[in-house]
């Protein structure tokens, strides 16, 4: 789902040069594409500049000539029509290949600036996401990245041809007749003002608007989200008076934004006429005081009136490249801030971790998410191969830290950590948890069909194997019960299944894998009693043979144990059987009625 | 056309910003054709060198005259285009929000809310665009279009007729253009949204992807993603490219003929270098009303879809509504009955509840069992009129529902739903939601009730902290318990619990739990349980299996009586019960 209507405000920056420094490197494979654009881009921009010229030749030199026979005259004509012609050819040419060159460097140039911005996000940390809002993370690859595309696509290559259409302009003014070119340049400077100056208001104006129209918009999604209950509580007068403010901020926005915009169209025409006013009275003047002898002649004056047109869209253009380098900037800015953000758990050894036994060891470890606050205290503990763990206790007792710890989804401040021997830091990431099953509490599926679903667990998997792990975790029956069996879409977020059902096909991904070491988060929401007995038997099956470590949230799992680790506070204050715990741990009593019983 | 027609309905009440805006249009126009006229006169006297200083003045201060007068109404007839089009979308947004709050239950269920969301945003700012900018732009390029055939045909038919030669080019280039960038923008957004789910899944999954070591599959399928959007995106500028450019050659086919043919003239003595100079003016802004007729005829066409999809939403009658003659329910007891109660939903053969009778007497507790599907959420959600039922009626303190003001009823029902929906406000807003000018002290009293006033205190900002999509993230656990300090604030005589605790961890339920049953008292309660404890307190179950109910009575009867009851027990709870005996006997 696009985020349109996000309220992220728009940002931007000043100029900085070692960020474009480094946006720049993301073009440099394509320096021969530029290249190409910009020799293409100085030949389209010459070539559109002649018309005006070829005008004033064709008044003054043979129009007018009337000292050339009438043939040489026409002839002239059909010459100058031939060269004009030919010059407009050639800039449509030129123009179609700079664009061309210039969107195929710029868009390649992007597409390693969100592929890069990609890769970096799935080495970070599971901290790095847990950090930030999902929406904040995503608007980094998706807007930012968007608001840089037209930058290095084309923004790049218009500035260079923006000033060279000026420096043109110029020159061609000035050397057909210096005077006249100083009058025309008279103008300039409030030209410049409404450009530069009144432009950056008009666009602070629009800037608010989009604020406004994202607050529209927010209240309008959260408002439909939660229609029930409004509708439940009756608010809906209320409602409609916050929405109603809301929907007039957004209009007065958008007139004022507007009336300072229809103000500044008619400016640039006042300016442009005084232009013209003071070119043809100064051009006249000269024209009637000394008639040709000063060099001006009615060609050059209509010439003069072509090109002064042309001057304002380069001018106009440069204006809105300055806004688009800005936000470019604080887009890059952020986009760099998180491909130089270092993830705290890294590959340091290029061990690989050997096929897991599956004898787990905490050796005295201590841990806290943030430095100062410990939530796991000299955790000591031995799982022999095979062994059903189960962890108990309260909210914030430390059982999820413990699992996050195991699979080195956070690394412990003390103590260490070994699967067979091994020191689980030391080895490398990838070699873990490829041989561990993780089932979260949330069954996640991926959109896509069932079959591919499961497939997560193991990419290689034939059909018949995915099949068959379905089979023994009871999942097969429902899934051919669905519409096209295995190829059924389960949709984002798995919608269309049941949260049992989603659990279920988690598990056959879990089953598929075959960890040697299986951590598991017990779901607690609660399923209808059928689904229940199925994933209960499901979870025997799962378990078979492996070393588990389960967060329990249910009767069977903790009678099932092989040992079970009750946590207090960060620390393992008991450790037994069911049986045995009960009996001897009266922690274990109260936490057993409380959570596992009415 | 009809769509069309109720378009300007709504721009009627501002007749008189459209009036502003159609004068001032046609003043700027008319104006803006004498500029050329001007300088085509001072040239013709420069080149016969004949004129004066003072002729030459008035021409230079008539330019900057016309255009500033021009410019005075151009900006008029923006701004009233513009004050119209807002106001008109103003007005419409408003109608939209407030008809979305009327339509039931039964259209939520089947529309999405990216259906609607797109029709308020898109929909309604493609509307605008038309509305302030299409509209008057017809009007002004077929004027302007017009008025300068004449002026051209009026300087030199022949030249006028030779040049028009390229119109049928332009237009022709011009529907090639849209032909085929549109299809081809549209593919780009199509790309970025598949890039935007894409990417939005691997975020939200990400803990699935590390678990299971899947950086490198998950990177290989953005790139697929990735570089699809990147080709979608040069295939597009390509095509604009090659068009864009192209418009201007065209145009300049046009300046070519004026050289060649208009020069002859001129030499031949039949027209002026001023006439010349000012035909190749007017010829560009003759073009330019061409080149916007490919955008016009899209946005208008654009404009007519978006205005029927706006429309289609804001004809949707709401199955619900109050009875023409429809009082106010006061002084509720709380005594609720079910009579032959049958109900399917829209578009839906199947009968949910079939001839369910129930008596609710006021204070009572009524639980309601069955497996999924059995038609327990239905059967609450018919109390509120969330849905009507299609046979048999429902009365409140013997009142038929039907008969009722909707927001009377439902200002005596408090409902918790499945789902906790906070709204990005306050916690101090959020429990309040139901009832206006709340009193503090009655708003941490519910909060206390609900079992949640320790946590809020505990937070920097207290009942200020702004919860929801945009605010701060509370568990499942607490948001129930804001949603039932919600409810408790309002003083509702009758209480619907729809399931609302199935996600939370037994320890937080079991608060849940007893902050339920602090609710309950004196309260007539529809609960549908899951804990065995509760359904044990209730003064009525009610089993429903495929939407009937198939028995009745308290939980000993019914465990006496073998039925659907016994089974759904024994599979659901025994497990609860036996534990509960084991540690009695360990005690």
């Amino acid at each position: 789902m696009s985020n349109w209507y996000d309220t992220n405000q728009e940002e931007y920056k000043s100029f900085d040069r070692d960020i474009l420094k480094r946006l720049l490197t993301y073009v440099q494979p394509w320096k021969k594409h530029v290249l190409i654009a910009i020799v293409m881009l100085v030949i389209s921009s010459l070539a559109s500049l002649t018309g005006p010229y070829l005008l004033k030749v064709a008044i003054d030199d043979f129009i007018k000539a009337e000292f050339l026979s009438i043939e040489e005259r026409y002839s002239g004509l059909v010459f100058i029509a031939i060269i004009y012609l030919a010059a407009q050819l050639l800039a449509w040419i030129a123009s179609y290949y700079e664009t061309y060159f210039m969107s195929w460097a710029g868009n390649n140039a992007v597409y390693s600036i969100r592929q890069d911005l990609f890769r970096h996000l799935q080495k970070q940390d599971i901290t790095f996401y847990e950090k930030q809002p999902s929406g904040q993370i995503m608007s980094r690859v998706t807007n930012d990245v968007n608001s840089l595309s037209e930058l290095v696509s084309s923004g790049l290559t218009k500035v260079i041809g923006d000033i060279l259409t000026l420096i043109a302009i110029v020159v061609i003014m000035v050397s057909m007749h210096p005077l006249l070119a100083l009058y025309s340049f008279v103008t300039l400077p409030f030209l410049l003002y409404l450009t530069f100056g009144f432009r950056n208001v008009i666009r602070d104006a629009f800037r608010k608007v989009r604020a406004e129209i994202a607050k529209v918009n927010a209240n309008l999604q959260e408002s439909i989200s939660g229609v029930r209950v409004t509708q439940s509580f009756g608010r809906e007068e209320e409602n409609l008076k916050q929405f109603d403010e809301t929907n007039y901020g957004n209009f007065a926005a958008n007139v004022r934004a507007e009336s300072l915009f229809s103000m500044y169209m008619p400016l640039v025409d006042l300016v442009g006429a005084f232009g013209t006013a003071i070119v043809l009275w100064a051009g006249g003047w000269m024209i009637l005081n000394g008639g040709e002898t000063n060099g001006l002649s009615v060609g050059v004056l209509v010439a003069f009136l072509g090109y002064l047109d042309r001057f304002y869209r380069p001018i106009k253009d440069l204006s809105a490249f300055f806004a688009q380098l800005q936000s470019a900037m604080a887009a890059s800015e952020k986009i760099f801030a998180v491909l130089d953000t270092q993830p705290e758990i890294k590959d340091d050894g290029i061990l690989k971790l050997p096929p897991i036994q599956g004898e787990v060891r905490f050796d005295n470890v201590s841990f806290g998410y943030e430095e100062a606050q410990e939530v796991l205290h000299n955790i000591d503990f031995d799982v022999t191969k095979g062994q059903k763990v189960a962890l108990v206790g309260h909210t914030g007792a430390g059982k999820t830290s413990i699992i996050n710890l195991l699979s080195r989804f956070y690394e412990p401040q003390e103590g260490r950590i070994l699967i067979d021997g091994h020191d689980i830091s030391k080895v490398t990431i990838e070699s873990l948890r490829s041989q561990m099953g993780i089932v979260l509490q949330e069954s996640f599926l991926f959109s896509g069909t069932v079959m591919e679903n499961i497939r997560y667990g193991r990419l290689d998997a034939t059909d018949e194997e995915v099949v068959l792990a379905a089979k023994a975790v009871n999942a097969h029956n429902f899934i051919m019960e669905l519409d096209k069996g295995y190829e059924t879409e389960v949709q984002e977020r798995g919608s269309k299944l049941s949260v049992g059902q989603r659990q279920l096909v988690s598990f056959a991904r879990a089953l598929l894998r075959d960890p040697a070491i299986l951590i598991l988060d017990e779901a607690t929401s609660s399923v209808d009693a059928y689904t229940e007995v199925l994933i209960q038997k499901a979870l025997d099956r799962l378990l078979e043979g492996r070393t588990a470590f389960i967060i329990a949230h249910r009767l069977s799992t903790i009678r099932n144990a092989d040992v079970i680790l009750v946590l207090k506070d960060g620390q393992i204050i008991a450790r037994g059987t069911h049986d045995e715990l009960l009996d001897g741990s009266s922690y274990y009593r109260e936490l057993y009625q409380l959570q596992f019983v009415e | 056309m009809n769509v069309l027609w109720r378009l300007v309905q709504y721009t009627r009440v501002y007749k008189y910003w459209v009036i502003l805006g159609m004068v001032s249009m046609l003043i700027s126009i008319g104006l803006e054709m004498l500029v050329p006229r001007i300088i085509q006169h001072t040239i013709d006297m420069l080149v016969d060198a004949r004129g004066d200083i003072s002729l030459l003045t008035y021409a230079a201060l008539g330019i900057i005259l016309v255009v500033a007068v021009k410019g005075f109404f151009a900006y008029w007839q923006r701004y009233a285009m513009v004050y119209m089009g807002q106001k008109v979308i103003y007005d419409l947004r408003n109608e939209f929000y407030e008809h979305l709050h009327e339509l039931s239950f039964s259209y939520y269920d089947t529309t999405k809310t990216g259906e609607l969301m797109s029709r308020a945003t898109q929909d309604v700012e493609t509307l605008r665009r038309f509305l302030s900018f299409g509209l008057i732009n017809i009007f002004s390029n077929t004027l302007t279009f017009l008025i300068i055939l004449g002026i051209l045909l009026n300087i030199h038919w022949k030249m006028t007729l030779l040049t028009l030669a390229i119109v049928p080019v332009l237009l022709w280039v011009i529907k090639q253009f849209t032909g085929q960038v549109r299809p081809a923008f549209g593919k780009i957004q199509a790309s970025m949204a598949n890039l935007t789910s894409t990417l939005q899944e691997n975020v939200t999954g990400m803990k699935v992807v590390k678990s299971f070591a899947r950086e490198k599959h998950e990177e290989e399928k953005f790139h697929v993603v990735n570089l699809d959007y990147m080709e979608k995106n040069v295939q597009a500028i390509r095509l604009w490219a090659f068009y864009f450019p192209l418009f201007n050659f065209i145009t300049s086919i046009g300046t070519v003929l004026v050289i060649l043919y208009g020069g002859r003239e001129v030499i031949a003595g039949r027209l002026t270098i001023g006439e010349m100079v000012a035909f190749e003016l007017y010829l560009l802004m003759f073009l330019t009303p061409l080149r916007m007729v490919g955008w016009l005829t899209n946005l208008a066409n654009r404009a007519m879809a978006s205005a029927e999809r706006i429309f289609q939403v804001l004809d949707t009658e709401p199955d619900i509504k109050d009875a023409a003659n429809a009082y106010e329910l006061e002084d509720v007891k709380g005594r609720v009955v079910f009579e032959s109660v049958s109900f399917r939903y829209k578009d839906s053969e199947r009968l949910i509840l079939e001839d369910v009778s129930l008596v609710a007497q006021a204070g009572q507790t009524v639980a309601l069992v069955g497996a999924t599907g059995s038609g327990k959420s239905s059967f609450v959600h018919l109390i509120p009129r969330f849905y009507d039922p299609q046979a048999g009626r429902i009365l409140v303190d013997g009142h038929d529902i039907r008969d009722v003001s909707i927001a009377s009823l439902r200002s005596h029902i408090g409902i918790v739903l499945q789902e906790t929906f906070l709204f990005s406000a306050s916690i101090r807003v959020n429990i309040s939601y139901g009832v206006t000018n709340a009193r503090e002290a009655d708003i941490v009293n519910a909060a206390k009730v609900a079992g949640i006033h320790d946590f809020i205190a505990s937070l920097p900002d207290g009942y200020d902290t702004v919860v929801g999509e945009r605010g701060v993230g509370l568990s499942g656990g607490q948001k129930q318990r804001v949603a039932i300090a919600r409810a408790i604030l309002l003083n509702p005589r009758i209480l619907i619990l729809d399931d609302s605790t199935s996600s939370v961890d037994t320890e937080t339920e079991q608060q849940i739990q007893k902050a339920l049953s602090e609710l309950m008292v004196n309260r007539t309660t529809f609960i549908i349980a899951q804990r065995l404890s509760t359904i044990k307190k209730a003064d009525q179950i009610v089993v429903l299996d495929k939407g009937r109910v198939v028995e009745r009575g308290r939980h000993q009867e019914l465990l006496a009586n073998s039925g659907v009851y016994k089974e759904i027990y024994q599979l659901q709870f025994s497990g609860q019960e036996e534990a509960r005996g084991q540690v009695n006997t360990d005690e």
